[in-house]
C-alpha cells in the first residue's frame, strides 16, 4: 500500500482551479511533499508554471479528441505510481472537465469543485454531478460580487449538495483558505482497496462510458492510454 | 438579531511591512466609523478582513475578534448566523434571476421561513431610487441606483445584522440621506468606506488608511461640528442644481448664483 493524499480538482474553465491549487501547494502541512498531473485538451501552461514557481515534479496530459476526465481515469493508476517513485506523498491532479456531466472523483480521493462566483447563479445546477460527488466545494471570486450575491450563490449550491462543504475564497489573496487546508490536512491517505470512480459517468459506447468504474487502462477497452505513451491507442474488436 | 455585539479590529501590517497605526479598534453597537484614504490605501481590504472575519490569513494579517474572542467558525461560513451585513462598490449584480426570486433565495440563507419579509425589502429600497424596482425586474437589468439601493435594503431587513459594512455607497444613484437616515434607526454599528466629506466627519470615529494599512484613527470631539453643518449646506445646494440639470434646466448667469455659497458659511470654512 502506498502512503499517498490524493486530491482530485475539477471545475469548468477560467473557474480558478489553478489558482486554488496555488494556495494549497504554498499552504500544505509540513512534511507534505506534492506531485501535480494536469489533465488539458488541447492548451496548458500550469504545469510548467507550477514546477517553476514550487519547485516541485509535474506532468501534463492532452486529451485531444478524447474527453479530459476520460483520460484521467484511464492515468490515474500509472499517476499514482509516478508521484510513488519519486517518493511524493500527495499527488494533486487538475481535471478540465468539459461537458461538466462526469465526476472525476474516485474512492480515497479528496474530491474538490472549483467554481466560481461570477459563473451564473443557475450554473451549479447545471454541474450538478461534478459538484453533487465533490466532498467541497470551493467557490472563487467573491471579491467580484456582492455579499448578498455571494450567499444567494452559496443557496443554489445548496440545492444540489445540502450537506457540502462549502468554502469562499478569493483563491488570488488566499481568503477563506483555511477551511480547505483543514480538510485536506485531515484527509486520509489511500487505502489498500481498488480505486473506483465515485459516479457513473453519461452514457456511451466505451467502457468508461457504460459505467465501468475501476481506474487504470488495463481495466478498459475502446481508446486507452498508459500516462507514458504520446498517443492514444485501440483495443478491442 | 437582538443579541449585542462588541467587534474588535487587531492591528496587522502595511504594505511596506510596518506595523498598523493602532493596537486593537473597539466597535460597539450604535457607533458609527468612516474609513478614508487615496485610492489603493486599503480601504476596501479593511472591511474585506471584517467581513471576512480574518484571523491572520489575509495579507493585512489583521485579526478581528466578537467580544474579545475569536468568532464560532459559524459565523463566518453560515449566513443565518453571520453577524455582518456588507454592501460593496458594485453596481452590478451577476445573477441571472429576477427581483422577486433573488431575494427569496437570500430570504432563505438569512432567514428561512420569513417570506414576509420580501415586501418589506421592496418598499424600503424603493424609498432609496427614484426609478421604481419590480419584482419581476431581472437582477442582471437593474440600474446602477437600483442595484445599490436594492442591496441597502437587503442588508438592512433581510440581512438585519448588528454591523453593517458599507463601500462607497455615495457614488450610485440614490438618496443618500434617506439611506443614512436608515442606516442610524436600529442601533447598528456602521462602519463605511467613504471619499464623501460629509460622511467622512459626521461618523465618530475615523479611521486614515495609508500604504495599505491604517496610518491613525481621529476621534471626533465636536470640533468639526460646524464644518459638518456647512458641508449639509453645500450639499443641499449641490443636490438642487444636481436635480435641476436632470430635469433639463439650463442656468442663466443670475440664477448661477445659486452656485456661490453664502459669505457666513465660506468664511467658516475658510478657517478649517
Amino acid at each position: 500500500m502506498i502512503k499517498m493524499k490524493l486530491l482530485i480538482i475539477a471545475g469548468p474553465p477560467s473557474g480558478g482551479k489553478t489558482a486554488v491549487i496555488r494556495q494549497v501547494i504554498k499552504n500544505l502541512p509540513e512534511g507534505s511533499l506534492p506531485a501535480f498531473l494536469k489533465i488539458d485538451v488541447v492548451h496548458a501552461t500550469e504545469d510548467q508554471e507550477l514546477a517553476e514557481e514550487f519547485d516541485i515534479p509535474v506532468k501534463k496530459i492532452y486529451s485531444g479528441d478524447v474527453c479530459p476526465d476520460h483520460m484521467g481515469i484511464l492515468v490515474l493508476d500509472d499517476a499514482l505510481r509516478w508521484a510513488e517513485s519519486l517518493s511524493r506523498n500527495i499527488l494533486i491532479i487538475e481535471s478540465a472537465g468539459l461537458c461538466l456531466r462526469c465526476t472525476p472523483y474516485t474512492t480515497y480521493s479528496l474530491g474538490i469543485a472549483v467554481v466560481s462566483a461570477i459563473s451564473g447563479t443557475n450554473s451549479p445546477l447545471k454541474m450538478a454531478p461534478l459538484l453533487a460527488l465533490a466532498d467541497v466545494a470551493v467557490v472563487t471570486k467573491t471579491d467580484l460580487v456582492s455579499q448578498a450575491e455571494k450567499e444567494v450563490f452559496r443557496e443554489s449550491i445548496r440545492k444540489v449538495v445540502s450537506n457540502i462543504d462549502i468554502v469562499e475564497t478569493n483563491a488570488i489573496q488566499g481568503t477563506g483558505l483555511r477551511y480547505l487546508m483543514r480538510r485536506i490536512a485531515d484527509h486520509p491517505d489511500i487505502g489498500s482497496d481498488p480505486i473506483v470512480l465515485r459516479g457513473a459517468p453519461p452514457l456511451g459506447v466505451c467502457t468508461v462510458c457504460i459505467g465501468k468504474k475501476e481506474v487504470g487502462w488495463k481495466n478498459h477497452f475502446g481508446v486507452i492510454r498508459p500516462l507514458d505513451m504520446p498517443e492514444p491507442l485501440y483495443r478491442g474488436d | 438579531m437582538t443579541e449585542q455585539f462588541t467587534l474588535t479590529i487587531q492591528s496587522g501590517k502595511n504594505r511596506l511591512g510596518e506595523q498598523e497605526g493602532f493596537e486593537s479598534i473597539e466597535i460597539r453597537p450604535g457607533d458609527t466609523l468612516s474609513i478614508v484614504g487615496p485610492t489603493g490605501s486599503g480601504k476596501t481590504a479593511l472591511i474585506n478582513d471584517i467581513e471576512t472575519l480574518a484571523q491572520g490569513d489575509t495579507v493585512t494579517g489583521r485579526r478581528i475578534l466578537i467580544n474579545g474572542e475569536e468568532p464560532p467558525e459559524s459565523f463566518v461560513r453560515e449566513p443565518t448566523f453571520k453577524p455582518i451585513a456588507m454592501i460593496t462598490q458594485n453596481t452590478r449584480c451577476l445573477a441571472d434571476l429576477s427581483v422577486e426570486e433573488f431575494l427569496l433565495m437570500h430570504i432563505r440563507a438569512r432567514k428561512p421561513g420569513r417570506e414576509d419579509l420580501l415586501e418589506e425589502t421592496m418598499t424600503l429600497a424603493n424609498t432609496f431610487t427614484g426609478e421604481a424596482i419590480s419584482l419581476k425586474s431581472r437582477m442582471s437589468g437593474l440600474s446602477g441606483g437600483q442595484t445599490r439601493s436594492l442591496m441597502i435594503a437587503d442588508a438592512l431587513v433581510i440581512g438585519d445584522t448588528p454591523i453593517l459594512l458599507l463601500d462607497e455607497i455615495e457614488n450610485a444613484g440614490i438618496f443618500k440621506n434617506r439611506v443614512i437616515q436608515s442606516l442610524q434607526r436600529g442601533n447598528k454599528a456602521v462602519i463605511l468606506v467613504t471619499h464623501d466629506p460629509y460622511l467622512a466627519l459626521m461618523a465618530d470615529r475615523r479611521i486614515v488608511m495609508k500604504y495599505g494599512g491604517v496610518a491613525s484613527v481621529i476621534e471626533s470631539n465636536g470640533e468639526e461640528q460646524y464644518l459638518i453643518e456647512d458641508l449639509a449646506l453645500i450639499e443641499d445646494r449641490l443636490h438642487q442644481i444636481r436635480e435641476k440639470l436632470r430635469q433639463g434646466a439650463a442656468f442663466s448667469s443670475v440664477s448661477s448664483k445659486v452656485l456661490i455659497t453664502p459669505v457666513k458659511q465660506s468664511l467658516q470654512l475658510n478657517r478649517v
